[in-house]
Formats: C-alpha cells, sequence, structure tokens
C-alpha cells in the first residue's frame, strides 16, 4: 500500500503508523456530556468502503488524514490534519 | 540423453556436480534438471504421502516433483526446483523425501495401503483418542510424508532485500513482454523488465519459431541488447515477480548468486517494486492429463520437452510418445524428430485429426495404462482402431495450456473461464494498474503475443501521459490457431494423479463430492489438492474439471480457489533479509556505553537503549552486593548514573507554556524560567500515559522530558495534538534525546562532587529544589537541574552527547575519590522504590491518576488531555486498584513483581515492582490493591505460584523511606 504524505509525496506504507478514525479531530469542548465523551473516545462505525483514517508519516511527523476504501485498500487521497487541503 | 543443439549451454564448459553423492557432469548453463536428464537419471524424488517414484514433469518453477536440497550446514536450502537450480562446480545435490535412498524407500509402504489414505484420511483416521493427535500422530505423518528438512544450523543471513521504483514494470520477457518493454522504453518511460529465467525470450528459447526474419531466440537476444543499452530500462534477470499487491507495489525474488558457488554476492535478493503500471506478460504453464499412473518417471508435459531440447540439448527418452488434446503433439513430433529422436507415436485425443510425419499416428486415443517400475518402458492405448500396446521410455503429454493468471487473482480477483480456450483468463482490472497481456491473457500464437505487448504497453502509457514515439514495428511470426479439444481425464482402471507433489488422484475429487465437498474450496481443503508448494500449478484446472464433471455444474460455474502470494515459494531469509538481530531491533548507545563496559557493567535492553545494569567490583559475588553497594553510595555519599537515555524534547516558541499547559494533565505555563516542574500526561480516555519533568530554560523555551520506553510515544502524541487541536499555536518542539548526554549526581556530597567537575563555582543556594540553569564543564557549556529519582539531593547535569563520555569518566572518578561511584539501573529501580517514585512498570496503560494518588495534580483551571474522561464516575471508584507500598514481614521474605495479594476475598491486587532495600534492611515493593489507600497497616499474603513464593506482606504507603522529603528537598 502506498500513502501520500501531503510534505514528501507517496510513501509506502511502512513509513507510516495508524491511528485510526478521524473521527478522533473531532474532540468534544470542555464540559461535554459523558455520552459525547463516550461516542468521541469509543463508538467507531465499521464501514464496508469509504472511510476516514488518521495516519502519521514518521520520518517527518505529518499527521493525515486519508480517505481509503476499507474495501479495496485504495487511498483516494490524502491530507494534512494542520489545515491541509486534498 | 544429450542431442544436438541447445543455445543455454556452453559445451565447451563442462561442470560436475554431486547428485546424492553421484558426480554428475553436466556444461555451463545447465540446471540440475537438464543435466540429471543428460545423464539418464529419470527417478528425481519420492512424492509427499505415498512415497510414490517421481521424475521430472516440468522444465520451470512450476515444476512439482523435483525437489531437492542444496548445500550443507548454514547453505542448506531445502526444496529448490531442480529446474532452476543452475549447476556450477561442487554444487551437492541431495534428494528429499525417502529413506534410505531414491531408489529404495522404505517408506513406500505407504503406496501399499494407499487405499486408507484417501481425501480426509486426515480427518477420519486420526480422531481418537484426542492425546493421540500431538503425541502419536502427528509425528508419525511428520516423519511419513515430508519435504526436505533445514540442517538445523543459524542459516547464513546473507540475502539482500532491495526497493525500486519505476512506470512501468513488465513482468515476463517473452515476445510478449519484450515487445511491452521496447515500447515504452523508447517512449522515455521508466521500464523495469522482471523475468525468471536467465536470458529474456521466453517460448522464444523453447520452440523453433520465427520471428521476422531470424529465430525467435535471436530476435529475443538483440531486443534485450536493444533494452540493455537504453538507461531507462532495468532487466531483473533470474527474477520472479512474487506477488501484487496494494498500491502498484510487487514483490520478486531475484536469484542473484544462486548459480554459483557461495560468495561475497548474496544468494537472493527480494525487491519491493513500486510500479506505477505493469504488464503481465508471464505467459501460460502447461496441463497434463489425468491418466491411470500418469506419474511414472519418463511422463512429463511436451512444452517442459521442447525446452529441455532447445534450451539445453537433451531429450527426456530414446523413444518417446506423445499424447494430447491439441495440435502441440505435432510440434513437440516434429521438432523431437529433427533432432534424432525415435517417435514411437502420436496420440491424438481428438477424433479426425493427424498431422504428417514418419510416425504412426492414433485418432481418439487414449492412454490406458502405464509399465515400468522405477521409470516408464510401455504404454497402453485405447484408440478409434482398437488398443495398442507400445514401448518407450518418455510420454510427452500435451494438456492444453492455463494462462498464468496467478497475479491478477493477488487482490481478490477470480479469473474468467474462456470456453475457446478451455482456460481461465484474467479479470481486466483485477489488480488496478496491471494489464494482462500475450499469453497471461489467453493469446497464444507468437504474432497475437507480440502484437499484445505493444498494446498493453501503449494502454499503460498513455494512462501515464506519455506520448507514443519510435513504437517498434511488428516482425511477422507465426499466427496458428490454438487448436484444442479439451479433454481433462481419461476414465479407466487405476489412480490417475491430479496434484503430484500432494499425491491426490481423481478419485479423491470425486469422492470429496460424494461427501458433499461440492464447493471448490472444500473439495481442496478436503484432498489438499492444490495446497503443496507449487499451489497447483499443473493441476488445480483438471482438479476443477473432475470437480465440475462430479456435480454436473460446469467449470465456470465450478469456480477456482484462491491464487494467494507468492507465486513460487520465498524464503523467509530472503523477504526478512537484514531484519536480524540489530536489523530487526536497532541497537541504541548512550555515550557513555564503553565506559560502563570498560567497568565491566551488564549491559540490559531498556527499549532499543543499552542500559548498565550495576558495576560489579572485586570480590562481590552476584549482583545484589553489587546493587546494595550503589544504594549506599547514593544514600551515604555520592553516585553517578547515566540518565542519557531518557526522552527529551525541546518545545520553543512564544505559546509554548500554552501547549503544554494541553498536553500536561498539570498547569505549566506559570512555571517562572529557571524553573522546573513535575509533570503528568494523560491519554485522553482518561489513564496516564508518561510522567517526566517539564523545565523553563528561557521564557519562550521549555526542555520536556519523558521516560526512556515513552519518548517515541510522547513525541508522537504531542505532534498530533499540535496538528489536530492546536493548529495556530506559535510552538514548534523536537526530540533532542540524542543531541545530549545527561548524568544524574546524588547524594548527601553531590555538590561537593559537582564543584569538582564544574568551571566556576555555584552558589548553590541559588539552586534551590526544582530549579535549573546553565553551567560551564571543562569549558563546555552545560545544563543544570535539580531534580531527584532517588529522593537525595540530586542533580542532573547535562553536556552535549559528544562530552558525555569524558564527563561520566569525571564524574565517576570523582565520585569514587568520595566513597561513591556509579549506579546502575538495579540501584536506581531500588532507590525509587524506596521513595515510591513511578516508572511504566506502574505507569502501565491501564491506571490513572486517581489510582495512582496523583488526582490532585489535575487541574480545574484549564482543559487538557484526558479531562473530559479522567473524571468519569468509574474512573474515580474507590475500590479500584491503587498504589500501594508493600514491606515484607519477615526479612527472609521475597517480594516479586507479578504476585498477586491476597485478601479476606482471594486476589484483591498485585505487585507491579520490587527489591531489596539495603537501607530499610528487608524487600519492599510497589502494587495495585482494590480501596489501596484505605488499607494501610493491613497484613495479605503474597502468592506467586509460578515460581512458588508465599510471603506475608504488609500494604504501606509508597515510599517508606525519608516520607517528608527532607533530604531530597534540603
Amino acid at each position: 500500500m502506498r500513502i501520500e504524505c501531503p510534505h514528501c509525496g507517496e510513501r509506502d506504507l511502512r513509513e507510516f503508523t495508524y491511528r485510526g478514525h478521524a473521527l478522533a479531530l473531532s474532540r468534544p469542548s470542555e464540559g461535554a456530556s459523558a455520552e459525547e465523551w463516550d461516542d468521541f473516545l469509543h463508538n467507531r462505525d465499521n464501514p464496508a468502503g469509504a472511510t476516514q483514517d488518521l495516519w502519521r508519516h514518521d520520518p517527518c511527523g505529518a499527521w493525515l488524514v486519508a480517505e481509503r476504501s476499507t474495501t479495496t485498500h485504495q487511498v483516494r487521497a490524502t491530507r494534512a490534519v494542520r489545515g491541509g487541503e486534498a | 540423453m544429450r542431442v544436438r543443439g541447445g543455445h543455454e549451454i556452453d559445451r565447451r564448459t563442462p561442470i560436475r556436480f554431486t547428485f546424492d553423492g553421484r558426480v554428475i557432469e553436466g556444461f555451463q548453463g545447465d540446471t540440475v534438471a537438464s543435466a540429471l536428464m543428460a545423464a539418464g537419471v529419470r527417478l528425481v524424488g519420492r512424492s509427499f504421502k505415498y512415497h510414490r517414484p517421481r521424475g521430472l514433469v516440468t522444465a520451470g518453477s512450476d515444476e512439482p516433483n523435483a525437489l531437492v536440497t542444496t548445500g550443507q550446514g548454514a547453505e542448506q536450502r531445502p526444496n529448490t526446483r531442480a529446474t532452476m537450480q543452475e549447476i556450477w562446480p561442487g554444487l551437492e545435490v541431495q534428494s528429499q523425501n525417502r529413506w534410505p535412498s531414491l531408489s529404495i524407500d522404505a517408506m513406500a509402504v505407504n503406496d501399499l495401503v494407499s487405499p486408507f489414505l484417501g481425501a480426509g484420511f486426515y480427518y477420519k483416521t486420526f480422531m481418537w483418542p484426542r492425546s493421540f493427535w500431538e503425541k502419536v500422530y502427528e509425528p508419525a505423518i511428520r516423519r511419513a510424508a515430508g519435504l526436505g528438512a533445514l540442517s538445523g544450523d543459524s542459516a547464513a543471513d546473507r540475502s539482500e532485500r532491495a526497493f525500486a521504483h519505476c512506470d512501468l514494470l513488465v513482468i515476463g520477457a517473452g515476445p510478449t513482454g519484450l515487445m511491452a518493454a521496447l515500447t515504452a522504453a523508447r517512449a522515455g518511460a521508466d521500464v523495469i523488465l522482471a523475468d525468471e529465467n536467465t536470458r529474456p525470450g521466453g517460448r522464444l528459447l523453447s520452440e523453433r519459431i520465427e520471428v521476422g526474419d531470424e529465430p525467435g531466440a535471436e530476435w529475443a537476444a538483440r531486443a534485450a541488447a536493444e533494452l540493455a543499452a537504453m538507461p531507462n530500462v532495468r532487466i531483473l534477470s533470474r527474477t520472479t515477480v512474487t506477488g501484487a499487491y496494494d498500491g502498484g507495489t510487487f514483490g520478486a525474488l531475484e536469484r542473484v548468486a544462486l548459480h554459483a558457488a557461495p560468495g561475497a554476492a548474496p544468494p537472493e535478493c527480494f525487491w519491493r517494486i513500486a510500479a506505477r503500471r505493469a504488464v503481465l506478460a508471464a505467459g501460460a504453464l502447461e496441463r497434463s492429463i489425468a491418466f491411470p499412473s500418469n506419474d511414472r518417471p519418463g511422463i512429463l508435459m511436451a512444452g517442459a520437452a521442447r525446452s529441455y531440447l532447445h534450451r539445453w540439448g537433451v531429450t527426456p527418452g530414446k523413444r518417446v510418445a506423445i499424447f494430447g488434446n491439441n495440435s502441440d503433439i505435432y510440434r513437440t513430433a516434429k521438432d523431437l524428430s529433427a533432432a534424432g529422436v525415435e517417435i514411437a507415436f502420436v496420440a491424438d485425443t481428438r477424433p479426425g485429426e493427424s498431422g504428417k510425419g514418419d510416425w504412426p499416428v492414433f485418432q481418439d486415443a487414449r492412454v490406458v495404462a502405464t509399465r515400468g517400475r522405477r521409470g516408464l518402458s510401455g504404454i497402453k492405448l485405447d484408440h478409434s482402431g482398437g488398443t495398442a500396446q507400445l514401448r518407450a521410455d518418455a510420454l510427452l503429454v500435451a494438456g492444453g495450456w492455463n494462462p498464468a493468471v496467478h497475479l491478477t487473482c493477488h487482490m481478490n480477483g477470480r479469473p474468467v473461464w474462456d470456453e475457446a480456450i478451455a482456460a481461465f483468463v484474467p479479470a481486466p482490472g483485477a489488480v488496478p494498474g496491471l494489464i494482462a497481456a500475450g499469453a497471461a491473457a489467453g493469446r497464444f500464437s507468437t504474432a497475437a503475443c507480440l502484437a499484445d505487448g505493444v498494446r498493453a504497453a501503449g494502454e499503460a502509457l498513455e494512462e501515464l501521459g506519455y506520448s507514443l514515439r519510435g513504437r517498434p514495428d511488428l516482425p511477422e511470426a507465426e499466427d496458428a490457431p490454438y487448436d484444442i479439444t479439451p479433454l481433462w481425464t481419461v476414465k479407466a482402471p487405476g489412480r490417475a494423479w491430479l496434484d503430484l507433489q500432494n499425491d491426490v488422484t481423481t478419485k479423491d475429487v470425486r469422492q470429496a463430492a460424494q461427501e458433499n465437498m461440492t464447493s471448490v474450496e472444500h473439495m481442496k481443503r478436503y484432498t489438499t489438492q492444490g495446497m503443496a508448494t507449487d499451489q497447483g500449478k499443473g493441476s488445480n484446472v483438471q482438479a476443477l474439471a473432475v470437480l465440475a464433471d462430479a456435480t454436473g455444474r460446469g467449470i465456470a460455474a465450478t469456480g477456482t480457489t484462491t491464487f494467494r502470494p507468492p507465486y513460487v515459494p520465498v524464503p523467509i531469509g530472503a523477504m526478512g533479509a537484514g531484519a536480524r538481530g540489530e536489523g530487526f531491533a536497532p541497537r541504541r548507545l548512550s555515550p557513555t556505553h564503553a565506559a560502563c563496559v570498560a567497568r565491566g557493567a551488564p549491559m540490559i535492553e531498556a527499549g532499543l537503549w543499552m542500559r548498565p545494569s550495576y558495576f560489579p567490583r572485586d570480590g562481590e559475588r552476584d549482583w545484589r552486593e553489587s546493587c546494595d553497594r550503589e544504594v549506599g553510595h547514593v544514600r551515604h555519599a555520592a553516585g553517578v548514573a547515566d540518565v542519557s537515555t531518557l526522552g527529551k524534547i525541546d518545545v520553543q516558541g512564544p505559546d509554548a507554556g500554552r501547549f503544554l499547559d494541553f498536553v500536561y494533565a498539570n498547569g505549566m505555563s506559570g512555571l517562572a524560567p529557571g524553573r522546573v516542574r513535575y509533570g503528568l500526561m494523560l491519554r485522553e480516555d482518561g489513564h496516564v500515559m508518561d510522567d517526566g519533568t517539564a523545565a523553563r530554560l528561557g521564557d519562550a523555551h521549555f526542555l520536556v522530558s519523558t521516560t526512556t520506553a515513552a519518548a517515541a510515544q510522547v513525541m508522537a502524541h504531542m505532534e498530533f495534538v499540535q496538528q489536530a487541536y492546536l493548529p495556530d499555536l506559535d510552538v514548534a518542539f523536537s526530540s533532542v534525546t540524542d543531541a545530549w548526554a545527561q548524568f544524574a549526581v546524588a547524594g548527601p556530597r553531590a555538590r561537593d562532587l559537582l564543584d569538582r567537575v564544574l568551571d566556576r563555582p555555584v552558589s548553590w543556594d541559588g539552586w534551590p529544589f526544582m530549579s535549573c540553569g546553565d553551567v560551564s564543564v571543562g569549558g563546555v557549556p552545560g545544563r543544570l537541574f535539580r531534580i531527584s529519582f532517588s529522593g537525595e539531593l540530586g542533580y542532573e547535569i547535562a553536556v552535549p552527547a559528544r562530552y558525555g563520555g569524558a564527563l561520566f569518566e569525571a564524574l565517576v572518578a570523582r565520585a569514587e575519590d568520595m566513597g561513591g561511584g556509579a549506579y546502575g539501573m538495579e540501584a536506581m529501580n531500588v532507590l525509587r522504590l524506596e521513595k515510591g517514585f513511578l516508572t511504566h512498570a506502574e505507569m502501565h496503560g491501564r491506571v490513572t491518576a486517581f489510582d495512582i494518588g496523583l488526582q490532585g495534580m489535575l487541574s480545574a483551571k484549564k482543559d487538557f488531555i484526558g479531562k473530559g474522561a479522567a473524571a468519569r464516575p468509574g474512573l474515580l471508584d474507590a475500590t479500584r486498584e491503587r498504589l500501594v507500598g508493600l514491606r515484607a514481614v519477615e526479612p527472609e521474605d521475597r517480594i516479586v513483581a507479578g504476585a498477586h495479594l491476597f485478601g479476606e476475598t482471594g486476589s484483591e491486587g498485585y505487585v507491579t515492582s520490587a527489591g531489596f532495600s539495603p537501607t530499610l534492611g528487608g524487600f519492599i515493593g510497589l502494587g495495585f490493591l482494590r480501596n489501596g489507600p484505605e488499607r494501610y497497616g493491613e497484613r495479605l499474603i503474597l502468592k506467586d505460584r509460578l515460581r512458588r513464593i508465599e510471603a506475608k506482606v504488609d500494604v504501606v504507603a509508597p515510599g517508606p523511606f525519608d516520607p517528608e522529603g527532607g533530604r531530597m528537598r534540603g
């Protein structure tokens, strides 16, 4: 599998570390309810098809969002977590 | 037997090797298989299950029978295909799966009882009693049924791995692949041409075919030479592409130096090739026909016989018979006859077909029996005119061709049945970016292959945006139709073999169907059809046909099993080349490593780092004596410990404080410059991630320390938090772990010791507990922190890493003069246990700040990572397992980490760390206990049932030594 780092270009999978769904970007604000935290921390969909993953490009330290298909492993697009465009 | 011709061999260079100890002479360019055939050796192996005598069947990597072992000891390589192993002077080859010898194999008795060993016999026979499976049945089966063995010696780790990128990967260098590569190379694309054989050409080397106005082999050599001269082309010979993976990545195994005596070159190289596009020009594999006793040595594929003839100038027999269901049988007869080989007969399964020649031709023919004990001697034939018994020492079978679709199936693609050629062809688009062409796509004539190579490369180039210039002219070549009337099996008494490597017969497949294993995947597993190391390359389609016949479904509806990578077996040593020992887990060495080793310190792993365990001195009998002494150095004089391996992250920028406020559970922005604060980091789920200190070196400059093991995790976490949640903060940070050497200097005489190395006297009153600042050591700028992990008056002094070794030596020498010395990990552990300080033994991922009694550090004034989750009621439940200190009641009793703490209700907690405290005169420990802090003073039973330890322990507050901290702060 190959993933496009927004800074370094396309690289082999083994340069990346996986972190889970990009939902982790939508952090509840301080004082959110226990249910909101539960959702944020634990509840994830398990789609057959398009999903959004968080990956870290270890050599440069950039976190990125990859639009990936869980059925074909195709990575359609990536963008930097910080202000990045696809 | 050797005949004329053979463009792979150099007859001027004879080469001797041994087969089971017997010296065989071949020529430079021979494979073990061609040399054995030339020497008249027909019996080359014994079958896996029944130990039946077997001979060569193919001339390529699909060979099921001729598996041999080469070399000895660390160089021993089992299950090498004799057809792929080129010979070199002194090569030692052993046959496999026979005892005591290949010609007399005692286990051949299996063959006599084969009626009891049919499909599913493992599942039916060895069911009872259950306990027999591991001890009796499995070892017996493993002894009786087998492949080659490893020597048991550690393999020489000499293979390599390599990475490559290209515009177009062309897989196979036959007519299709060469044309594809020429088309792409002339257009300027970056091309890799990978081919399994020694030289490019594919079937052009194995047939008498003209391309343009020259022999096919010469055309191939010229095309390859043109490609080799181009700077944008790389030709990988002896390289099998083994797998197709996501994103245009391919695996490939190159036999770099297996064709020569072991030397400096790596035997094999495993490539990972990232290709923007790929053309699959892997050709096709010939299949057999399942007739009775079709596994006798001397019965092989007709196409293989033509390969042996044209490539190496050998024939499998003096008087050969040919049997098949397509026009290849006549081509085979002509080629062998032209080389002076006697043709016994040609048996055409088709009625009314007949090629010309000086040999008998039987129509509507079936081979119904064969004779010959260890090799073929006679054939019985049914044909349109009756039956015939004929003498022959080789039988060449042409059952049709299967396109090599394997790579197109590696990403879940399913091949499609093509009735016209009675074979499966690749489903288009099965692997994104991979275009099948030529024989691999079911186009079998040479002219069609040449044209298809141009077409496939053209499609790929267009997608890549190359303009097609210099497109090669298509040379003239044969364009004969592929004329096949499929025949899969001959219905006659006797065992007809499908999978030669796993000894599967047509009867086994029919039996599977009868027992309702009608799904192709069930049949495969029940009979083991296609589950051997050749993955059923030469037999799967026949087996499907038998299953289709037995179930009345047709082959297309029956479908195929799944081809998985690798296409050919890949040694683990090649796939994982370089990833052994330090190649797998690199060792990180502190600047003091050499000094520690010179002092005799045993070095132990801490993550990837090596750290000194203790520093033995003369007269000390064991590590405990050294450890106890080193604890005493710190408690009574001055000790020096290397703490360079702790993670250090340099955080800078106007918003550095605000950033750390969000990362740490406690506040950091209020820290004054020149001060240090202990900090606790949580994960977002409210559990403790790591702890350490943050030193404020300037208004906009912090230095954060992490534990040794968590340094990388904390760095990645901080990057995520900043990029995901705080992108607008003006802050940057970098790991400086390797940039600084840092030493703990601790003990009542720590200041005295530091005074002896610092360039300028320090006003110690100006360095209160938890302060930091710049110092100078031997003219080198350094940093000094007043922090303590031992509970004594303590400092940590840091200098740039390259001065670390020298400073450590200087500190230790002066400490020794003062009655102190260096201390290692063991003493460090005892010192911190005496104080109740925590490590990752306690912060093991399942504990909260509440559990370790640090709930008070969680700031109420700000948001931080983990704040929301840490407030969940379940994480603040008093009955949770919470941190306690432990002391052994009896002086001789041990406390061990991992032991359980038993109270009235059974196990109520566990021990995380323990050690002998010379200061307190007994074993102490830390652990977690339900309602822990409410139970100080209780007496519990410690049990470790693995090490058979049982002891009485008292629950105490963590850190029984100097609980007020007067020594540390004073």
